[in-house]
């Protein structure tokens, strides 16, 4: 890697982030100008109140409904493609991503769970509880994997990915029991296990923002060791790196990623599997590279993603669905293309 | 500052005291005690399963022994730091198996990991050491390839170029020409071989060819059953005798004027 391919991938990509930010603000029920959403950001960032000339109403759409759930779709689909990017180096395996270890069936669980206490009739506030629970669920579910997995101390990435798809499958079929429990009211469940942004506030940003900041740089900080894991782990340790230390580590960190993002949006699958698969095809595989780019790339999709749904579709697609809709045939495409190229398929 | 470890030429490079290993309840190496010395070529040989490719791991500091203690320069081994012993010593593994399509070069670089800073891209000096290795070992052409792309042998050269790059004075083969036709074996092996005469690189192999092993190697030790049956230099120990005692096969060892070293021919014993 050269600094020169770094900026030249880099900040043509952060500034379509910036772009895509500002010109979904404008899309919606209500029109505004991406002018009067740039002339309300700067009045909101320098504590003013909004110029005179832009209806009061769209200032407060634009700064209290729109730009949460834009920053939020931006940092959601941040954090499931870094995880995905990580997953996929330290378990060996370009089709990793966080439902290979069942860490997403588990937050699906644990927010499935909640909803059914509440059918039931315990009486919790849903928007608190849902994201706890799910939160509670993803992270149980990594301790189970882990604990399966560890048998050999070297936690190896073939117990790991054999572990956690025994794990998932408990759970998707304990998923598919509250179903039957939840009876006529499973749109509920169905609903959040599709994903949505809708429900994505500032306070959101709060709790999403430091994680994807802080999960970012940890996989960047490793991402050389990263590189050299893909040798296996006698060659990378012989080269200094505490392959199993550093996996446990990411895992630990992706893991919390995943767990936070799927707890505001529900369960939005492709992005962690597609975003670093595509970007390992346009840069190559060097996660030096690949994992801040892998950043801004989802965060980028999913904002067209839920723009698309909030603002361009007749009615709301679930954003789960849509991602995986528009994900999955791209990904057969790019599968069949890479057979027919000749080249090594992954 | 005098530091406690700085005269290390005058302890041995490996000293191993009563080594036993074991995998879960499978024991494989029993007692193991040995010395290696500076400045050579060592071959580790022996039948399938007894315990080879352990030693090397052992040696290199991949795996802990149950119990015995083992020092590389007269310090014990866990003592190292896992980057200055990847300063000294690296490792060629048998089979080297790249996961995503890193371009030969970029997998040659590799190498240069414990010699680097963490955000610290190659300078111009470690440029034209991985350029010099890439010729060395004749993979240049193929240095913007994916090494996910290439063939078995092509990859094999490509792991013992990253573990040149690695700069060590230790060189580790798991038997790292297996899977080479005889050419590239003989390329290999000689280009090792120069750096050991030129630069002092020193060698522990772990081999299956006992004549290439013959050719290449100064000292050898033969392991049967995660014991030591015999350790000394190629024209004590590689005897006809050793070899039926170690492999169960009659031999016969004549030195080749035309290899100028000893070779050996084999046949199954009479008695089978």
């Amino acid at each position: 890697m050269t600094r020169p391919t770094m900026t030249a991938w880099l900040l043509p990509l952060v500034i379509a982030v910036m772009a895509a930010i500002a010109f979904s603000a404008t899309l919606g029920f209500l029109q505004v100008s991406v002018s009067d959403v740039v002339a309300v950001l700067f009045a909101r960032l320098s504590g003013q109140a909004p110029p005179a000339d832009i209806d009061p109403v769209a200032a407060t759409v634009i700064t209290d409904v729109r730009l949460p759930r834009i920053l939020a779709s931006v940092l959601v689909g941040g954090l499931l493609s870094v995880s995905g990017a990580v997953f996929q180096a330290i378990l060996l395996n370009p089709l990793a991503d966080s439902y290979t270890l069942g860490i997403s069936t588990g937050a699906a669980f644990g927010a499935s769970l909640v909803i059914v206490l509440q059918i039931f009739g315990l009486s919790l506030p849903t928007s608190v509880t849902v994201p706890i629970f799910a939160f509670a669920g993803a992270v149980g579910t990594l301790a189970v994997v882990l604990f399966l997995a560890s048998g050999n101390r070297r936690l190896s990435s073939t117990s790991l990915i054999l572990a956690g798809v025994i794990v998932a499958a408990i759970l998707s079929a304990a998923i598919g029991f509250l179903k039957f429990l939840a009876d006529e009211q499973v749109g509920l469940i169905v609903f959040w296990l599709m994903g949505s942004l809708a429900g994505a506030s500032w306070s959101s940003i709060v709790l999403l923002a430091p994680a994807a900041l802080f999960g970012t740089l940890v996989a960047v900080y490793y991402s050389r060791d990263l590189n050299i894991m893909a040798t296996g782990d006698r060659t990378a340790t012989s080269l200094g790196v505490h392959a199993v230390r550093i996996r446990l580590s990411l895992l630990v960190v992706t893991s919390l990623m995943t767990a936070l993002a799927v707890s505001v949006s529900g369960i939005i699958g492709f992005v962690g599997l597609i975003v670093p698969h595509m970007l390992r095809h346009l840069v190559g595989p060097d996660n030096r590279l690949l994992v801040p780019l892998a950043f801004f790339a989802g965060g980028l999709l999913l904002l067209v993603a839920d723009t698309l749904t909030r603002a361009v579709l007749p009615t709301e697609v679930p954003i789960g669905v849509l991602t995986a809709l528009l994900g999955g045939p791209f990904f057969c495409i790019l599968f069949k293309r890479r057979q027919r190229d000749g080249a090594a398929v992954f | 500052m005098a530091q406690p470890y700085s005269d290390h030429q005058h302890h041995p490079l490996w000293s191993l005291t009563n080594i036993n290993f074991s995998y879960g309840n499978q024991p494989v190496l029993h007692n193991i005690s040995l010395q290696l010395e500076h400045g050579y070529c060592t071959g580790i040989l022996g039948p399938n399963g007894c315990g080879k490719t352990t030693l090397l791991d052992l040696l290199a500091g991949l795996r802990t022994p149950n119990s015995g203690t083992i020092t590389f320069r007269g310090q014990p081994l866990q003592l190292w730091p896992k980057k200055q012993l990847a300063r000294l010593l690296s490792l060629v593994p048998q089979d080297f198996m790249v996961r995503f399509g890193f371009s030969v070069r970029e997998v040659v670089e590799m190498g240069l990991h414990p010699h680097l800073h963490r955000f610290a891209l190659p300078s111009q000096t470690d440029q034209m050491l991985i350029e010099a290795t890439l010729q060395a070992t004749g993979v240049a052409a193929l240095a913007d390839r994916p090494i996910t792309q290439l063939s078995g042998g092509e990859k094999q050269r490509v792991a013992v170029a990253r573990a040149l790059a690695q700069q060590p004075e230790v060189l580790l083969l798991d038997e790292a020409t297996s899977n080479l036709d005889i050419h590239h074996s003989l390329e290999i092996l000689h280009l090792i071989r120069n750096r050991f005469h030129q630069q002092g690189l020193q060698v522990v192999a772990v081999m299956h060819d006992l004549n290439l092993a013959a050719f290449f190697c100064d000292q050898l030790i033969f392991l049967k059953n995660g014991k030591v049956v015999c350790q000394g230099p190629t024209n004590d120990v590689l005897t006809p005798a050793t070899i039926e005692s170690v492999y169960n096969v009659e031999a016969e060892v004549s030195v080749s004027t035309f290899t100028n070293s000893r070779q050996v021919s084999f046949r199954l014993p009479r008695s089978l």
